[in-house]
């Protein structure tokens, strides 16, 4: 179950010894904006003996630097001997992006002696042309479990302003659902950048998950809470998914065939549907 | 070989700030070290700076470390970033 | 008749101040305080000698302190709270005498019962009449409440007001009374503001701190004690703050109207008496520019004086009606005995304060505080003081989790039914010495530097020297 991503810095100790209390399903350390160029060498080994020794039991995803940077094969040949769950490449805008960071691990798999494809990824869609595109960067890759929107650069690469309301990301976040859907991947939603604006996040959380994302990332411990409610099924969805079972099972043993619930027919999508509530339940039980 | 003075980490709470210079081979490993939890780990950190030194294969040094209550994994980090920088390799 | 005199050297002549007496400040004026270091000055030229200081708090401004120690003219310290450069020489033996440690509601308590006598009580004050009708919520120095400075004021043998405001008789609106009042002396300045007051007391940004404001928020609210009525104090600290903060949201989500909120206060909690979460705020001291703006103009923050506030003597103070209070730490024992005076290597650099006291009167005492810092865990099987006894002390709220006083499991049982994650202390702990280590205890010398009483007088612990 992963509702929240978190963005962590990753050259800050203090930050490393506690990412894994700060309520996020998953944890991007973060060796990109968040690092200055000329500690670029101490994050990596920084974040690379935080993932051996610290014992994280949330998901780890690593954010690297964008392919045409002089970062991004160093940081692999530090991070993926230690399994991160996931690499989250940076300004992924083709297919051939992915393949050429897929390669990479691949390599750095083998050479550790890893089975090939343990470690997934996440691109980070941030550009119109990764947006345009972002279909076969969902499914150019067999690592590609999930993409992710990142709405600051994306608007900047529209030369649009990032608001509030967030109309000029519409297009691209209902792109990216269905593009994410096609390719039977999970999808991310961009950070809420006021981190004082509680009702706007829950607004804008809200919002997405009404388009189809699976979940949302934060730079702020505060949104963690807020979006993991978000995107949890809600008491109404859970005895709506157990009634579907339990009519289910009724009309088994009475031998029915056609089920109906408060004069619905149940079909595959309606019972797909409530095993994911059911599942996604089951996974956040007593969580935060 | 360290070639050169190179430096790494940073004199935040939980951080480690190492500084590595040069020595003459056969001069061994000297160690300048302060801590603010010198009284409650001071063993423990020289241990761990002296076995990541040995990792690295660096047989003589000279460091002067403030720390400012790393964990393990934080200090051999700093070193190993010192000892790269220190060796010129990045 | 005048009570104005010229200087404080003249003023010191006319109370008969000699060798051996007990002199007393006020510690409103916090950082930026100048009155204490001008008073020792005068009186080191006057040549007396062997003084008792008797200091609501000590900061880092009084370090010459350090130097009238040595010299042997203060000779004794008698206080509620020491910072880290005065408490750093104290650690390193300096006084032959220990220092003697109370709580913000022992000090006025023993000083009224006569338990701790004051020959001289030297009273800043930001605002005052020529007869010595003095407030601190104006001025250039203002420092908003006055409250620790009243018992001083009333029950020392001689009363000096020294401010830099000196105004016509009568004062409107004053704090302490002229019949309490001996002299009265205008000098230049008596602070410096910036140390007076912050600007602003903001709160944290640390993740670490944020998620411990967040779940102390949360067991407030699980407590069963957030109902109408509600009263409760914090301190200044990042996370306290935030949880303040949060605590705020939630009370107006629920529309929980609060009786009131009590003790230091900073603007949050003006925000909070605005926002009407409160009905009136109990202030013994303000941390910030906009707590002295409030209790200035707004009849529903009210001054009280320490002993009002904390006396464990009087016939009832604010904290024996408090719900809730959030305290800090910089150890807690594995059976909730919390430090405050020193940090893990022994050095002073705190007190009780009210901490102590808070933690006795309230329904639900919390000390919220990260599992570590600086790789010390905050859990240790024994603290190097007991500021605040165990058998006070509620919950501790870390980022990992709470833990409950095995003495509260009621606490315990609502925490675990709202979905907090509820650990037993000695797993909180554990978790810490996993990550960081397990720490050797630091080696301390014999000599006892000072005594720490508990808010009723008895001896609670004893500091001794660092080696």
């Amino acid at each position: 179950m992963r509702r929240s991503m978190l963005f962590l810095p990753g050259n800050s100790p203090n930050i490393l010894l506690n990412a894994d209390f700060l309520g996020s399903d998953a944890i991007i350390l973060d060796l990109e904006d968040a690092v200055a160029p000329t500690e670029k060498d101490s994050a990596r080994i920084l974040v690379r003996n935080a993932i051996t020794s610290l014992g994280y039991t949330r998901e780890v995803i690593v954010r690297i630097n964008p392919v045409e940077s002089p970062y991004w094969q160093k940081d692999l040949q530090q991070i993926i001997k230690v399994k991160p769950d996931m690499i989250m490449p940076t300004k992924v805008s083709c297919a051939q992006d992915v393949k050429i960071v897929s390669d990479y691990i691949g390599q750095m798999e083998e050479e550790y002696g890893i089975p090939a494809g343990t470690v997934k990824m996440i691109p980070l869609i941030e550009t119109a042309l990764g947006v345009e595109n972002a279909y076969e960067i969902a499914s150019a890759d067999p690592r590609v479990t999930a993409i992710f929107l990142g709405g600051e650069d994306f608007t900047a690469d529209l030369r649009c302003k990032r608001t509030k309301g967030g109309n000029e990301i519409f297009y691209a976040r209902s792109r990216m659902v269905v593009a994410a859907r096609a390719a039977g991947v999970d999808v991310y939603d961009t950070p809420w950048t006021d981190v004082e604006d509680y009702e706007g996040l829950v607004e804008d959380a809200k919002f997405a998950k009404s388009l189809g994302f699976t979940g949302k990332s934060s730079i702020s411990p505060r949104h963690i809470p807020f979006i993991n409610e978000v995107f949890s099924p809600t008491e109404e969805e859970i005895q709506y998914a157990k009634d579907v079972f339990e009519c289910i099972e009724k009309a088994k043993a009475e031998g029915k065939g056609v089920v109906s619930l408060r004069g619905k027919m149940i079909d595959a999508p309606i019972v797909a549907r409530a095993r994911q509530v059911l599942e996604a339940a089951e996974a956040i039980k007593g969580g935060r | 070989m360290i070639k050169q003075k190179a430096t790494a980490g940073t004199l935040e709470s939980s951080d480690i700030f190492v500084e590595i210079a040069p020595a003459e081979a056969g001069a061994g490993i000297s160690l300048d070290l302060t801590s603010v939890v010198y009284q409650q780990f001071g063993p423990e950190i020289e241990a761990v700076i002296y076995d990541t030194l040995k990792e690295l294969g660096v047989a003589d040094a000279a460091l002067t470390v403030k720390d400012r209550g790393a964990v393990d994994c934080t200090i051999r980090a700093r070193i190993e970033t010192a000892v790269c920088r220190g060796k010129g390799e990045e | 008749m005048s009570k104005l005199v010229s200087n404080i050297k003249e003023a010191i002549k006319l109370t008969g101040l000699k060798d051996g007496m007990t002199i007393s400040f006020h510690h409103h004026l916090r950082n930026g305080d100048m009155v204490a270091v001008m008073v020792l000055d005068a009186i080191c030229e006057l040549g007396i000698k062997d003084l008792n200081v008797n200091i609501s708090s000590v900061f880092d401004t009084h370090a010459p302190f350090i130097e009238y120690i040595r010299d042997g003219v203060v000779t004794g310290i008698e206080t509620d709270y020491m910072g880290g450069v005065v408490g750093r020489a104290v650690s390193e033996g300096i006084m032959n005498k220990p220092v003697t440690f109370r709580t913000h509601g022992g000090r006025p308590s023993d000083i009224i019962r006569g338990a701790s006598p004051i020959d001289v009580a030297f009273i800043a004050a930001p605002t005052s009449d020529c007869m010595g009708n003095c407030t601190g919520k104006t001025g250039k120095s203002a420092c908003g409440s006055l409250g620790y400075a009243f018992a001083d004021a009333m029950y020392a043998s001689k009363t000096v007001v020294i401010t830099d405001n000196l105004v016509e008789y009568p004062l409107v609106d004053y704090s302490i009374a002229e019949n309490y009042v001996d002299y009265v002396v205008a000098v230049e300045k008596i602070g410096e503001p910036s140390g007076i007051v912050s600007g602003t007391t903001k709160i944290t940004k640390d993740p670490v701190g944020l998620v411990i404001a967040d779940y102390a928020a949360r067991a407030i609210d699980a407590s069963g004690l957030l109902v109408d009525g509600f009263s409760f104090q914090t301190g200044a600290g990042g996370a306290s703050l935030a949880a303040a903060k949060y605590l705020k949201d939630i009370m107006l989500k629920k529309n929980v109207k609060g009786s009131y909120g009590l003790g230091g206060i900073t603007s949050y909690m003006v925000d909070m008496l605005q926002c009407g979460c409160f009905k009136a705020l109990y202030d013994v001291q303000c941390f910030d520019l906009g707590a002295v703006e409030s209790i200035r103009t707004n009849p529903y923050h009210m001054e009280v004086t320490a002993a009002h506030y904390a006396s464990p003597t009087a016939k009832s103070s604010a904290v024996d009606s408090l719900d809730v209070v959030i305290l800090g730490a910089t150890e807690i024992d594995t059976d909730f005995n919390v430090n405050v005076h020193t940090d893990s290597n022994g050095y002073i650099m705190g007190g009780s304060g009210g901490h102590s006291d808070t933690a006795a009167g309230a329904k639900m005492s919390m000390i919220v505080a990260p599992l570590s810092r600086a790789r010390l865990p905050i859990v240790v099987d024994k603290v190097l003081c007991k500021s605040t006894p165990g058998n006070t002390v509620d919950v501790l709220v870390t980022q990992r989790g709470l833990a409950v006083n095995p003495l509260r499991n009621d606490l315990k049982d609502r925490f675990k039914d709202a979905g907090l994650p509820v650990y037993d202390i000695h797993e909180l702990k554990e978790m810490a010495e996993k990550l960081n280590g397990v720490p050797h205890k630091p080696q301390l010398g014999d000599k006892v530097v000072a005594n720490v009483l508990y808010r009723d007088g008895s001896l609670l612990d004893q500091i001794r020297a660092v080696k």
